[in-house]
């Protein structure tokens, strides 16, 4: 929709011209997030599609995601050889409720920095234990782990001013087995939960919980659980909540239903 | 910046926040249309550099460079794309607003995608196709209904038919080719010179007196025009429902007032240059409020000691049962004696069902463009009542008829929604005051908020029957929460309880109804008019008795059910108004109970979690609104020899216009493509009641035939004057009359200011429609997802007009049935404020939630409509609740009483 209080956009080329940004200064990257709702306390952008990040960099120790980087690259970034976790990357652009249309604009941080529930970037960080950095206001740089990153329903650790620079993924996490469940209201409706289990070479094994919770929720085994163990693990989560997406007693039952079927799918193809 | 659109460049400045959509319909690019604005309903979509997104969330000044592409530049009225083609073929839409989106959006899929093709287009919503035609144009997979994959001569003869459009044959609608290529102008589909726009300032409360309102900061800002507040508004007070008669409705409105009694209630609006200089004025008018205590539970607004909504209206002037109570409309009656039929019961089943709000959700939002032309006060506006709104505006602002016009473009959908004043009041109130035109244009987010919504209903049923299944008693309470204004309440009641009851045949009923004020936002008309929710509450009853009883669900209704020359009682016998033209109710059972016995080979997921169970439900509806419903059609033969029909009924993807055509072409033996159709504006055609209560065939239609028939006789008349050959034998041809080897042109009987017949029906006598639904389904005890694994619906439209669209309107009132049944819920937080104000919290049902629902129509030949059809609009949507929720009890062994049955209903249920 317009944002008619915007009155105007800045494209960004270099970090300096962050500082414009500030009460009623927002940073604008796809714009889908930000274009969806009214925004009467805006009164400018600053654009950052602008500054001119790549948008997938891979290295020897895993893979770079510009925050500004669209959902449609990410799914499509050609599979690369050893990255078992790679299939995730679809799976979560398929849990946004957006269309495929939206694919094309929305960026894997504007999807975190909108810290909704249900964001499906939230879930793929989160699951493989992403490093995200943030450009902060002052000009300094801070690394800090996706699980830290949203703190509720729609809020997270950013304060105003700061940008969401680039989402890092591990070669450890990438190489890992991931197993992935959403489900929600209806067929391809807003997740109600997405739960993104991961397997290591190691042994080690975790269960990401997001959709469900207000803020992500992880659960860390040194090798995978017992089905016991991890129904007890999941019931003892607290943050389950209700909105028009599903009412919080039905989460909590289907995310124990997706995590066994999580934890049983990984455990046949770790026999595998 | 400049771009290029449809290959033209252009050089122009994009305001800075402004999304892409409004840039392109600045420019006039009216073929992308504004649906949610939010980015959920796709009708927006364009192509940029060939990559598809939704131009609502765009900014504009992103698209510097780009070739941008709509679905006018995919293919014109002419020179079709061969996609744009298919969806005429198919008829891959109805209202068509949806139609630029989904076109722009399928012209990008290639094969793999379309086998994603549930996914793809999850973000094109459709809210009147059900989206099996929709799917069959995108993979060209259409066949039209009950005709073979190959020709034969049997299949020429229809087609040479459907050539000409005569009733019967799935012709196309007439607006087909401007659809597909977005040339059709919907209500805001036109660029005025000097429009100004009108914004509104919201209450905050739920119930409050304005003390105190500022406008000076406001009426000073640059670009506003006027600031109109309760003390400009007439003190006239009226219903924003509309009916044939305007006593219908309590007149419980102002169009501004001093007290506002829902969240988002008008306090004041403002008139500017821009919706931005509105808005920003809208935020600059200071209110002081005296908060009044306030009621959202319809039970509590009736117990002793409640706030009051309307406690200063008088009962009589206002037509208000008691506004002491909060009662708009009360109704109570007993035909025999319910004890009796009680204790002659061997089986009593009772229970209370409650439904939800549910939002209309036509694509197109309540819009108003209103200027002054000639003296006259033009409003051209959104709306499925014309006539009504020029009656009603006339009234409110004490403005001679003549005066005023008010006409409607093609409606982007209805539903019931625009059987209201909502815009046409504030908009003409702006441009008396201002002089200038005045635009008003509702947000998906005033859809949701403050457009009125399906009436909430709490049914209590108590059926007793002998043990051979015959009913003995029928009883039957409603608890209707009408919200701020009773627009609609009282008929929404009535109607609810009338062929809900007097389908089945009882000898001892009592029905019990009150419908309530509350300081909820107000509900109003919505397809089904109340019978959805009462039928949602007796075909689940008649469901538990059958089982109790041991008796399969269409046995029990065909025990029970009337007969063809049964009485109609509902508390009283129905007046001779009301008649069974035909009946096919025993038909419908047949069909739908046949197909489910055959079943369609889809089974249910594998794993021990998922139970499968079927259900099925009846329900019943008049053709036509009660108490008179009005049309009056001219027909006239042009010097050109063609015909122009004048109707005043709206078309707003009902279809009605394509059977008006047909008509006429069938009465006057011509071609539909020879009938050229101006409708829906008071000063093109004579009175309309308008296009509700499924009245668009059997009323309107049949003054078109009135009319067609008039101008024949007319027509023969004059031949025999000229020839001296007797007027009856003289039989109508495409291009003349002819008697033997004698031919007159058309051209030559038109002579130079042709010929002009009318026709007129008053709708006293109604008819009565049939429709069964049965499903099977399957459901997922871990998670409550119901899964429809067979979709039947059994229909008696009386003589189907046009086969294609008669199978649309059922797949689409199927398909909305399916999403209040399972998916939809306007949310309040119980003080009043609604929670789910964005399409993104509100699912309307995708391509990927439909299944395609399999049709049988019944034969049968209506003794009162025109050609022996019947309506069939609202009543497809009335049985599929309860028929689902039958099909779930079946499967989980636990009957659902409250919808929406959402999985975490379902989930829930199963913990019990």
């Amino acid at each position: 929709m317009d944002l008619n209080t915007v009155a105007s956009i800045t494209p960004a080329r270099s970090r300096d011209d962050l500082r414009l940004l500030g009460p009623g200064v927002a940073p604008l990257a796809g714009g889908s997030e930000l274009f969806a709702s009214p925004r009467p306390e805006l009164v400018g952008l600053v654009d950052l599609l602008s500054l001119g990040w790549p948008a997938l960099v891979i290295s020897d120790d895993g893979l770079e995601i510009a925050a500004t980087c669209t959902l449609a690259a990410l799914s499509r970034l050609p599979a690369v050889p050893g990255w078992t976790a790679q299939p995730l990357f679809l799976e979560c652009c398929g849990a946004l409720f957006g269309s495929f249309k939206i694919w094309n604009v929305a960026t894997v941080g504007g999807n975190l920095c909108t810290s909704l529930p249900a964001g499906p970037m939230t879930a793929l960080a989160v699951a493989l234990d992403a490093e995200l950095l943030v450009w902060r206001r002052d000009g300094q740089d801070e690394v800090l782990p996706a699980s830290e990153f949203v703190t509720g329903n729609m809020t997270n650790v950013l304060e105003p001013g700061d940008v969401l620079r680039s989402i890092h993924l591990p070669l450890a996490a990438l190489r890992a087995r991931t197993a992935y469940r959403k489900i929600a209201l209806s067929p391809l409706g807003r997740s109600g939960a997405v739960l993104v289990g991961r397997l290591d070479p190691d042994g080690g094994f975790l269960l990401a919980v997001t959709g469900a919770t207000v803020r992500p929720e992880l659960l860390r085994y040194p090798s995978l659980p017992t089905a016991a163990e991890l129904r007890a693990d999941l019931d003892a989560i607290g943050s389950w909540f209700t909105d028009p997406h599903g009412a919080a007693d039905w989460r909590r039952a289907v995310s124990a239903v997706l995590g066994e079927e999580i934890r049983t799918e990984l455990e046949d193809r770790s026999v595998a | 910046m400049k771009l290029s659109i449809n290959g033209e460049t252009v050089d122009a400045v994009a305001a800075p926040g402004q999304s892409l959509r409004t840039f392109l319909r600045d420019r006039a690019h009216f073929e992308v249309k504004k649906g949610c604005d939010t980015g959920d309903c796709g009708a927006c979509s364009v192509l940029l550099d060939g990559v598809p997104v939704h131009s609502c969330l765009y900014p504009a000044g992103r698209a510097e460079g780009a070739a941008v592409t709509t679905v006018a530049g995919l293919g014109r009225d002419g020179d079709l794309s061969p996609l744009q083609q298919r969806f005429v073929d198919a008829a891959g839409f109805q209202c068509g607003f949806c139609t630029p989106g989904m076109i722009v959006t399928a012209s990008t899929l290639d094969a793999d995608e379309l086998d994603a093709l549930p996914r793809m287009l999850s973000g094109n919503l459709c809210r009147c196709t059900g989206y099996r035609a929709i799917e069959d144009a995108v993979r060209g997979t259409h066949r039209r209904v009950g005709e073979p994959r190959e020709p034969d001569p049997a299949t020429s003869r229809a087609a040479a038919a459907r050539a000409c459009g005569r009733v019967g044959t799935s012709h196309p609608a007439p607006a087909s080719t401007r659809i597909v290529s977005g040339q059709e102008p919907y209500t805001l589909d036109i660029a005025v010179p000097g429009l100004l726009h009108l914004a509104v300032l919201a209450s905050p409360h739920a119930h409050a007196r304005i003390t105190r309102i500022d406008t000076r900061a406001a009426a000073a800002l640059p670009g506003v025009h006027a600031v109109l507040t309760h003390v400009d508004s007439p003190a006239t007070l009226y219903s924003s429902a509309r009916h044939e008669s305007r006593l219908d409705d309590p007149d419980d409105s102002l169009v501004l007032d001093d007290v506002v009694r829902f969240r988002g209630q008008r306090v004041a609006a403002v008139v500017a240059d821009t919706v931005a200089i509105a808005e920003q004025a809208c935020a600059l008018i200071a209110v002081d409020y005296d908060e009044l205590p306030a009621v959202f539970d319809p039970r509590a607004a009736l117990a002793p000691g409640a706030a009051l909504v309307h406690g200063d209206k008088d009962a009589a002037t206002s037509r208000l049962a008691d506004p002491r109570r909060n009662l708009v409309a009360e109704m109570h009656g007993e035909h025999g004696d319910l004890a009796a039929g009680l204790a002659e019961a061997t089986t009593v089943v009772t229970g209370t069902w409650q439904t939800q709000r549910v939002a209309h959700v036509q694509l197109e939002t309540h819009a108003t463009i209103g200027w002054i032309e000639d003296g006259r006060l033009v409003l051209r506006t959104a709306t499925q009542v014309p006539f009504l709104v020029h009656k009603e505006i006339c009234r409110i602002f004490a403005l001679e008829p003549a005066k005023v016009r008010v006409f409607a473009a093609r409606v982007g959908g209805g539903f019931g929604g625009k059987q209201e004043i909502l815009t046409e009041d504030i908009v003409t109130l702006a441009v008396l005051t201002t002089g200038r035109p005045v635009q008003y244009e509702f947000t998906r987010t005033d859809e949701m908020t403050i457009s009125p919504v399906r009436h909430p209903f709490e049914v209590t049923v108590t059926l007793g029957a002998t043990q051979d299944g015959r009913l003995t008693a029928l009883g039957l309470e409603v608890l209707s929460d009408t919200g701020a204004y009773g627009n609609h309440g009282p008929g929404v009641m009535y109607h609810g309880c009338s062929e809900s009851v007097s389908l089945y045949a009882v000898p001892h009923k009592r029905v019990d109804a009150r419908c309530v004020y509350t300081n909820n936002p107000p509900s109003g008309a919505f397809r089904g008019y109340g019978l959805g929710q009462v039928i949602f509450g007796i075909e689940s009853a008649l469901d538990e008795l059958a089982r109790r009883l041991g008796i399969s669900p269409f046995d029990l209704r065909r025990l029970n059910s009337i007969g063809p020359t049964d009485p109609l009682v509902v508390t009283e016998v129905e007046g001779a108004d009301l008649i069974i033209g035909s009946y096919g109710l025993d038909q419908c059972l047949d069909l739908a109970e046949a197909a489910l016995t055959r079943g369609n080979g889809v089974e249910a997921p594998a794993g021990p979690q998922w139970r499968v169970g079927a259900g099925m439900a009846s329900a019943m509806i008049a053709t036509m609104p009660p108490r008179g419903h009005f049309s009056q059609a001219s027909i006239r033969l042009d010097p050109a020899g063609t015909y122009t029909l004048g109707i005043g009924t709206v078309e707003f993807g009902n279809g009605t216009t394509t059977v008006h055509a047909q008509i006429a072409a069938t009465a006057l033996n011509t071609t539909a493509d020879r009938v050229h159709i101006r409708q829906s504006d008071t000063d093109v055609a004579d009175y309309d009641t308008g296009a509700y209560g499924s009245a668009g065939i059997t009323v309107a239609g049949k003054a078109v035939l009135a009319a067609a028939t008039a101008l024949i006789e007319q027509l023969q008349l004059t031949a025999a004057a000229r020839t001296g050959l007797p007027a009856e034998s003289w039989t109508p041809e495409p291009t003349g009359l002819r008697s033997g080897s004698v031919f007159l042109p058309l051209t030559e009987l038109a002579g130079a200011t042709g010929l002009e017949a009318k026709g007129a029906e008053d709708g006293a006598v109604r008819s009565l429609a049939f429709n069964v639904h049965a499903f099977r389904v399957a459901v997922d005890t871990q998670t409550g997802e119901v899964r429809i694994l067979q979709s039947i619906q059994a229909a008696d439209a009386g003589v189907v007009m046009n086969p294609e669209q008669c199978r649309g309107q059922i797949e689409g009132g199927v398909a909305q049935a399916i999403g209040t049944s399972l998916y939809e819920e306007i949310v309040l937080d119980g003080a009043g404020t609604v929670t789910t104000r964005v399409l993104r919290s509100y699912h309307v049902p995708q391509l990927a939630d439909v299944p395609v629902t399999e049709i049988y129509f019944a034969s049968t030949t209506d003794s009162l409509g025109p050609y022996g059809a019947k309506s069939m609009s609202e009543s497809t949507y009335n049985p599929v609740a309860p028929a689902l929720a039958n099909a779930v009890r079946d499967a989980i062994g636990v009957r659902p009483f409250e919808l929406p049955m959402s999985r975490d209903r379902i989930w829930r249920l199963l913990q019990l």
